[in-house]
This record gives C-alpha cells, sequence and structure tokens, in this order.
C-alpha cells in the first residue's frame, strides 16, 4: 500500500492538481474533512463512492464553485486557493456538471463557441465573428468531435439527453484544457453512448489529465490508471483499479453494499 | 427575473427557423422593408401633431424600453431605472446646455452638453448596475426601483441643480445648418435616426461575442463562470451599454419637451417602461417599439374613446392595465410572441424570414 501511495502521490512541484487539507462545511456539516490529494499532470484517476461521500463538493472547491473553508489548492504549481472560477477556468482547468449545464436558448454552435470564446481574448467584443474567425472554426471542430455536427443550428433545448451530454463534454474540452473534471459524464446514456463516451475519453491527448467521477464500473475502471475512494467526506483509500476493485473494505462499503 | 424567465420559455416556443450564419444585420423579410419605407416617408403621409406626438413619441419610448429588453431579454435582469437614466440624461442637458433657467444651466452648447449628459448618465446607470448585478431576481427589481424612486425624490426637493419640482423649462434644442432641429421634420428624422441606430446595434450585438455571453449569463450564469467569463464584469458592461442607449433616449425626450421635472422621472413613469417592454415583448429587439406604440396610442386616443362611452378620460392606464394583464396571461413573449403563434398556426411551412430569436 504504502508504494502505491507513493508512485501515486507525485513530486509536489510537478503536479497537476495538489490538495492540502481542503475542508469545506455546509453550516454544521463537514461536507468535505481533511482532503489532501495529489494529481500528476497526465494522470487520469477516477474518484469513487456513495452519494454524499463529498465528491461533487470536491470538485466545487477545484473550480471554485465553492470555496474551501479551509485548506489550499495548487494548480500546476499555482495556489488558486482565493481565485474565482473563471480565473481557475483561464488557467487550463475544465469541469463537466452532473446535471447538464447548458445554455437552453442557444444552439449548439453557440454553446461550443461561448465555451471556446471563454477561455480567449474577446470575451466582451461587440463584433460579430466572422467567416474566417478562428474560434467559430475551433467550435465547429468540437462539435464534430463530440458526434454534434447534425444537430449544430438546433437549440439546446430540443436535443436528445445523450446529445447534451456529449455537448456538456465539448464545452470542458474548449481551448487548451490542461486538467479536466468530468462530474458523472455517462449519467443516463445507453450503452452505445457509453461506448462513445469511453472512446471519447481514451482518445484525450495524453497530456490532459482527468478526475471523473463516475458510478458505472465498467465506465470509471476502463478509462483511470489510479482510483480514489471518498467516504464521508473523507479520502478512504487510493490505489490502482485492480486493487480497490479487490479491496474488502472497499467492496464492503460501495461495490458490495447499498449502491444502487 | 421571473419575467424574464418566462420569456425564455417563449423564446424556444419561437424556435422554428434554422439560423443562417449571418455576419452584419439584414433585414430581409418584406414586412420589415415595408415598415422601414413607411417610416422613412412618414412626414409625407402624418401631419406634425402625428409625426411628434405618435411616432417621434413611439421611438423614445421604444428606446428607452430597448434598453430594458437589453438587459432583460438578453442577459435576464429586469432593471426599474433606465427610465431613471434618461431622466438623468435629460436633467443633464438641461443643466449644462442652455434653458430658461438662467441660474441654472452652464449655457453650454448643444454639442458640447450632449456628450456630457450621455458620459454622465452612462456613468451613472453603470454605477447603479454595479449595485444591482450583486442581487438576483426579485432583489435586482427592488434595488433599481428604490434608485429610480430616490432619483425622483431628490429631484423634487433638490433646488441646487435640479430646480426641484418646478423642474427646468425652456430648454433650447439645436439650430445649425440653418436648420432649427427642433422642428417637426428635423426632429422627426432625429429620433428615427437614434432609435434605428440603436435598434440594428442591439439586433447586431445580439450574435456579437459580448452578446452571446450575455444571453449564457442569463441562461446559466454559473456555467459561465466555468467557462472562463467574468460573469459580473458582464452584467455590469450590459448596464453600460444599455444605460448609454437610455441616455440617448433621454436626451430625445428632453428636446421633445424642451423642459424637463420630477413628473418626467417618477415611478409610475419607470413602470410604464417595463409594461411597455413586456407588452411588446422582450426577446427581441422590435418588441419595445411595437409596445410603446401600443401605449402611446392608447394614451393619446383611449381618453376620446372612454369619455365616448361615458367613462372618465384619464382611466386610459386601466385599459393599458387590461391589456398587460392579458399579455402577461396568453403570451409570456409579448405582442411580437402572439404575433409569431399566429402566424406559425396559419402556415409552419412559409420559412421564418430571420424572425428569430432576439
Amino acid at each position: 500500500m504504502d508504494s502505491v501511495a507513493h508512485r501515486l502521490s507525485a513530486v509536489g512541484a510537478g503536479a497537476a492538481l495538489e490538495l492540502r487539507g481542503v475542508t469545506r462545511l455546509f453550516g454544521a456539516l463537514a461536507a468535505l474533512t481533511d482532503v489532501t490529494l495529489t494529481v500528476r499532470p497526465g494522470e487520469r484517476r477516477a474518484v469513487l463512492g456513495s452519494n454524499g461521500a463529498g465528491k461533487t463538493t470536491l470538485f466545487n472547491c477545484i473550480t471554485g464553485d465553492f470555496p474551501p473553508s479551509s485548506g489550499t489548492i495548487r494548480f500546476f504549481g499555482e495556489d488558486v486557493t482565493h481565485f474565482p472560477p473563471y480565473e481557475r477556468i483561464r488557467r487550463g482547468l475544465r469541469r463537466t456538471y452532473q446535471i447538464s449545464a447548458l445554455f437552453p436558448g442557444l444552439t449548439v454552435q453557440d454553446n461550443v463557441y461561448l465555451a471556446c470564446r471563454g477561455v480567449s481574448r474577446g470575451r466582451f467584443s461587440f463584433l460579430r465573428p466572422g467567416q474566417n474567425d478562428a474560434l467559430m472554426h475551433a467550435a465547429d471542430n468540437l462539435v464534430q468531435a463530440v458526434h454534434l455536427s447534425a444537430v449544430k443550428d438546433q437549440r439546446v433545448a430540443e436535443l436528445a439527453h445523450g446529445q447534451q451530454r456529449q455537448l456538456e463534454i465539448a464545452l470542458a474540452l474548449a481551448g487548451a484544457p490542461r486538467f479536466v473534471l468530468f462530474d458523472e459524464p455517462a449519467a443516463g446514456l445507453s450503452p452505445t453512448e457509453r461506448a462513445e463516451l469511453i472512446e471519447i475519453l481514451t482518445s484525450l491527448p495524453p497530456h490532459i489529465g482527468y478526475i471523473i467521477i463516475e458510478h458505472d464500473m465498467d465506465v470509471a475502471l476502463r478509462v483511470v490508471e489510479s482510483v480514489t475512494m471518498m467516504h464521508n467526506g473523507r479520502i478512504f483509500k487510493e490505489g490502482l483499479p485492480e486493487e480497490i476493485q479487490s479491496d474488502p473494505e472497499v467492496q464492503e462499503l460501495y461495490l458490495g453494499g447499498g449502491h444502487e | 427575473m421571473s419575467l424574464a424567465h418566462d420569456s425564455r420559455i417563449a423564446v424556444r416556443h419561437a424556435a422554428l427557423a434554422q439560423r443562417p450564419a449571418r455576419v452584419w444585420p439584414e433585414i430581409n423579410h418584406p414586412a420589415a422593408w415595408i415598415v422601414a419605407a413607411i417610416l422613412v416617408i412618414m412626414p409625407l403621409i402624418a401631419n406634425g401633431f402625428f409625426l411628434i406626438e405618435i411616432f417621434a413619441s413611439t421611438l423614445i419610448l421604444g428606446t428607452m424600453a430597448l434598453s430594458l429588453m437589453v438587459l432583460a431579454g438578453y442577459g435576464g435582469m429586469v432593471s426599474l431605472m433606465q427610465l431613471t437614466i434618461a431622466g438623468f440624461s435629460a436633467y443633464m442637458v438641461a443643466v449644462f446646455g442652455i434653458s430658461g433657467n438662467a441660474n441654472i444651466s452652464l449655457g453650454w452648447p448643444w454639442w458640447l452638453a450632449v456628450p456630457m449628459a450621455l458620459a454622465l448618465a452612462t456613468a451613472f446607470g453603470t454605477l447603479g448596475g454595479a449595485l444591482a448585478v450583486r442581487t438576483e431576481g426579485i432583489y435586482t427589481i427592488m434595488i433599481t426601483l428604490a434608485i429610480g424612486a430616490a432619483f425622483y425624490y431628490f429631484t423634487n426637493q433638490n433646488w441646487a441643480i435640479f430646480n426641484g419640482h418646478t423642474g427646468i423649462n425652456t430648454v433650447a434644442t439645436p439650430h445649425f445648418w440653418g436648420v432649427n432641429w427642433r422642428a417637426d421634420i428635423p426632429f422627426y428624422y432625429i429620433v428615427l435616426a437614434v432609435a434605428a441606430l440603436c435598434y440594428f446595434a442591439v439586433e447586431y450585438l445580439s450574435r456579437a461575442p459580448f452578446g452571446l455571453a450575455l444571453q449564457g449569463v442569463r441562461d446559466n450564469p454559473r456555467r459561465m463562470a466555468a467557462l472562463g467569463f467574468n460573469v459580473n464584469a458582464h452584467r455590469v458592461a450590459a448596464y453600460a451599454f444599455a444605460s448609454f442607449i437610455a441616455a440617448l433616449a433621454g436626451v430625445l425626450q428632453v428636446w421633445n419637451y424642451r423642459q424637463i421635472s420630477p413628473g418626467s422621472v417618477s415611478v409610475g413613469a419607470c413602470i410604464d417602461v417595463l409594461i411597455i417592454a413586456v407588452v411588446g415583448g422582450i426577446t427581441r429587439p422590435i418588441g419595445p417599439f411595437i409596445g410603446a406604440l401600443i401605449f402611446v396610442l392608447l394614451r393619446t386616443f383611449a381618453l376620446d374613446f372612454l369619455v365616448r362611452i361615458g367613462l372618465d378620460g384619464n382611466r386610459f392606464r386601466l385599459l393599458i392595465g387590461l391589456g398587460f394583464l392579458a399579455i402577461v396571461f396568453w403570451s409570456s413573449d409579448g405582442v411580437i410572441g402572439l404575433w409569431q403563434r399566429w402566424r406559425q398556426s396559419r402556415g409552419a411551412d412559409r420559412s421564418g424570414g430571420g424572425r428569430r430569436h432576439g
């Protein structure tokens, strides 16, 4: 176990993401307690745990949607603990949401265009993008990458659930992401769509690391190289996928137990 | 916020026509060309009363309501202070320019007083917006209403600048190149030009990065932050843009009436702007102008009509109120929403003619 922990916790300065003693309180409730976590650049990791284990709160603290009550968060060596979300995003952090957080009144193309624009200059531009706008092309490519070209001029409100999930991922891959947080990307997807999702995740450029929250072990364990187990807001165990899968404590707590 | 929220649902109803990639705003509907042509040749058709009291008034009120439409329709922020910003701009034209109240007015020529008024009113609206964006929904309405009410009472009680309840009278209007620009026909064209400029600017902006981002902020501010946008900065910038439009309308208004007094910036007048925008429809820039036309027609002619059927002529607000109720009840997208649905029921196969979202 010791050697695994050693392998997983990369050298501090070179870490993509480094959390130290992160605690998040909601009133008297501690959603996260003293979470310390290090992820290497390019590393792909699953965060597992039952409902209420603090997985999504962990994401919210990393992106700054909710600031942590205490502790520090470093992103590629830079202390971002007190940065607003948009500053972290501009530094290459990305996330998706468990419940799709899209812009229903806009088209697919406009959604992706906004994602591209958000991480580049000209966010306040009053000039319409022209035919040869570089970001328009970037948006086109992203739409294509998540297989949504056929519906790119449709309003997001009219898309099927699976398409909305794919768009959710496209928004997180705009610009030059360095590290992505995927919050249950497979939720509600059909088996075919799951296969597509696995393909999208495994074909990401190797320098892009990610953390994925996923209840579906078939998806989660196929796209990661390491696993962090959470329980009651604490990190419970870290290891390789096969170690976690065969760990008796983990099986009792999560895999075998009352997980729906 | 609920108003904007309702409108959002209506936006989706209107989503039939696929939008071609467009760079410049275009008038690609024959009816729009006809309306534009009629507006341009209006002085040949209409007498001075119609030209100023109906059409210029409509365009001025419509421009004020347009500034609310930008905030509410694109940004999801219902501001009740748009008339206050216009009124502030009008006061500043009177204070810096030339008026009958020589003890107050500084006597600057119009080409200095107007930019000054526009700059100050835009700054005023931006500051108010910077306060308002710290709140959401009903609290945005409350804080902007508070700013409007405070300004109204301040103008009533301040004599040094705003000349108390009597206001500032006989405000000078521009004369140059041998033209009296407040004469009916030149003034109508000034108003038409400013209104058209604001209309097309808003229409153009809706597809520019800033406008798209604003609609993103309306739909999902949290996600916008997670895409790298500083949401509050966008909201404040929207207030600045909308304030500039309202300030332009304020300049036109003070030139129209040649006076400005607290009655013009009352809380009731602030709410009129909201009613105009909602009745017309806040999802597209044309909506506020349609709402303003209905409002002005009712204000002008309901009196005769009511007297004829034996009611007090001042009850025109009753008609407006009933109309408002009916609109809110049956069409959250205002009159343009009603029209849109009527067209769709008549034949969905006809092309949408570029009537997309606003």
